[in-house]
């Protein structure tokens, strides 16, 4: 590289720095063009004066903290509604619903990637076919049926719980997949010689492949935190009160209200949008490595 | 003779208690598909002939209606509105997304100082919940919102300001903006993964033989990411069949159907109307269509990769 340098001179490496900077420009502006909206709603957010929420949207004033500035439309949101329950249910629904995910998901990708049993192959395919069907198109009978579902309390209906919120999303076939893929990958040498000890199968499941499948237990449980925590379609037709409903019902229902008050609204998107931002920024690697490897199986 | 038999019957006694274990691990799974997937959809095919009610009329009993319901669907004005809407956005969305997209993770691919900040920038959308951005982007497409300031800015005044909501031309493009900003990211982090898996040395080769940056880019990095590629392309293109959350929280589908789309149209038909067997057979056809598009990608990918 260094010779190059040489050999082409002083024309070489301007037109090398030209290039640097215009790729820093391009960064730059595409950097302002992803954050705008997520810096004007922070900004306008912490704006008391609903006025100036509204007239400052109109010019660059709109990214500038200014007049008086604190956190009264957080307290507003708060007076308004119960937005500590709406926090509470939107992550003990998700968490629920990875958490047993995983277990079901895994199980069964390892009985497919490493038991003998008949049956296995058909089973194998009807789920690769799955992936493909998408809940939306379930979403009506699904509903039809939950309607007049029994549940262990006595109730006839699962409208407004929480289980019909998680249940249905438990088991996901591109899940399995991924774990089937991991798992076919996984040395056999291991388990092998945990089985001439006599170990039983769940118990090799639990204290060796567990342990050493950490990457891709990280990897579904973030995919599926990526894909349920916006869930929308299904809390929309499933909850109708404020008990069970998750934050992104909540977020429409007070959208919806008149008058809208915009520096409520952003103080309320910025709480829903906050916490997951700083989740994302402390485990980035995780989140890019999922997503990338979705690409690459789901790929394949 | 007596200790091969009992090492026989050990062996197939073993054999018995892991397909036994085999099914208990599966269990779990294959109850749950069976019950909230395969069973609802089963139900799809089986309602979508009949006039199924949400909350049945005790006078009126369920009846089978043969293909009445898909005859009406060809006089739906809504949904023909709605899977146009579909092949519109997928039109515009799926090469504009794709392209930019690519377009990021080559520059962020640069061995440059930062680059993981601007990573993290780009991708920051795609973890701010899709209700979110569309009250924010309604609140910058207001009339007198930052957008309009924006337009009328650099065309000196000469072009709007528009009621983007509320025109029903502009009020689909509208929605793909903000469908593009929050999606880009997440295909950028995949071209990325796509992009270090292309050999260096490649790219030195290509040098040698004197090709320029836009000769290296068609020749060693578009065929590289061919799988890639059309993986991006297949998995967006079913996104913009699935389209529904910014539409529903935006504009419910108006003005005059004029950003309809099939899933809202479905959602409106069953769950508002509370018409299970007329959603039920939109749902069919929407389901066919995701099918076909699956399985133009799986003719896409070379046989190795199937």
């Amino acid at each position: 590289m260094e010779t190059t340098t040489a050999a082409h001179g002083t024309g070489y490496r301007l037109r090398k720095a030209l290039r640097l900077a215009l790729d820093y420009l391009l960064m730059i502006a595409f950097a302002f063009f992803f954050l705008f909206p997520l810096v004007f709603m922070l900004v306008s957010s912490i704006k008391n004066s609903e006025t100036q929420v509204t007239s400052d949207v109109s010019t660059i004033y709109a990214f500038v903290p200014r007049g008086d500035l604190g956190f009264q439309n957080y307290f507003d949101v708060f007076s308004q509604l119960n937005f500590g329950r709406l926090m509470f249910n939107s992550i003990f629904i998700v968490t629920t619903m990875v958490a047993l995910g995983l277990a079901v998901n895994s199980l069964i990708a390892y009985a497919l990637a490493r038991l003998n049993f008949r049956g296995r192959g058909a089973i194998l395919s009807v789920i690769v076919a799955l992936i493909i069907v998408p809940f939306q198109a379930v979403a009506v009978p699904l509903l039809l049926m939950v309607n007049n579902l029994p549940w262990f309390d006595g109730s006839t209906t699962w409208l407004d719980t929480y289980h019909v919120q998680i249940i249905p999303f438990i088991a996901d076939a591109f899940s399995i997949f991924l774990f089937y893929q991991f798992f076919l990958g996984f040395p056999r040498e291991l388990e092998e010689a945990a089985l001439v000890d006599g170990a039983s199968l769940l118990r090799i499941f639990w204290s060796i492949v567990l342990p050493l499948s950490r990457p891709v237990f990280a990897t579904v449980a973030i995919l599926q935190f990526l894909t349920h925590w916006g869930d929308f379609l299904w809390p929309l037709m499933v909850t109708r009160g404020e008990e069970v409903r998750p934050l992104t019902i909540g977020m429409q229902a007070f959208f919806g209200q008149d008058p809208r008050l915009w520096g409520d609204l952003m103080a309320f998107a910025s709480m829903i949008t906050v916490p997951v931002l700083i989740v994302f920024l402390m485990f980035q690697k995780w989140f890019v490595q999922s997503v990338a490897t979705s690409g690459i199986k789901g790929g394949a | 003779m007596s200790e091969n038999q009992s090492a026989k019957s050990g062996l197939s006694q073993r054999k018995r208690t892991e397909a036994l274990m085999a099914w208990l691990f599966s269990a779990p799974a294959l109850v749950l598909l069976t019950a909230f997937l395969a069973v609802p959809f089963l139900m799809a095919v089986g309602l979508s002939f009949t006039d199924q009610r949400l909350i049945p009329n005790p006078n009126l009993p369920t009846q089978f209606v043969g293909l009445r319901n898909y005859l009406r669907l060809l006089e739906d004005e809504a949904f023909l509105r709605g899977l146009l809407n579909n092949f519109y956005f997928a039109a515009v969305v799926v090469p504009l997304q794709t392209g930019l997209a690519l377009f990021l993770a080559i520059l962020v691919n640069q061995k440059l100082k930062g680059m993981n900040v601007f990573r993290t920038i780009y991708f920051s959308p795609v973890v701010t919940t899709m209700v979110v951005v569309a009250i924010v982007w309604t609140f910058l497409y207001n009339p007198d919102g930052l957008i309009n300031s924006v337009v009328q800015a650099i065309s000196f005044g000469n072009l709007g300001p528009y009621r983007w909501l509320q025109n029903t031309s502009l009020v689909f493009p509208a929605i793909m903006v903000l469908s593009i900003w929050q999606g880009a990211g997440f295909q950028m982090v995949i071209f990325l993964a796509g992009l270090q898996d292309i050999p260096e040395y490649l790219y030195e080769a290509a040098e040698v033989d004197g090709a320029n940056i836009i000769q290296q880019f068609l020749h060693v990095t578009l065929p590289q990411l061919r799988n890639t590629t059309i993986f991006v392309v297949v998995s967006t293109t079913i996104l913009a069949f699935k389209l529904f959350t910014q539409v529903e929280v935006m504009t419910q589908g108006g003005p005059q159907n004029a950003s309809m789309t099939t899933v809202v149209h479905l959602v409106h038909q069953g769950w508002q109307n509370l018409r299970v067997g007329y959603a039920s057979t939109i749902s069919i056809v929407f389901f066919l269509i995701v099918l076909g598009i699956s399985i133009l990608q799986r003719h896409l990918l070379p046989e190795e990769r199937r």
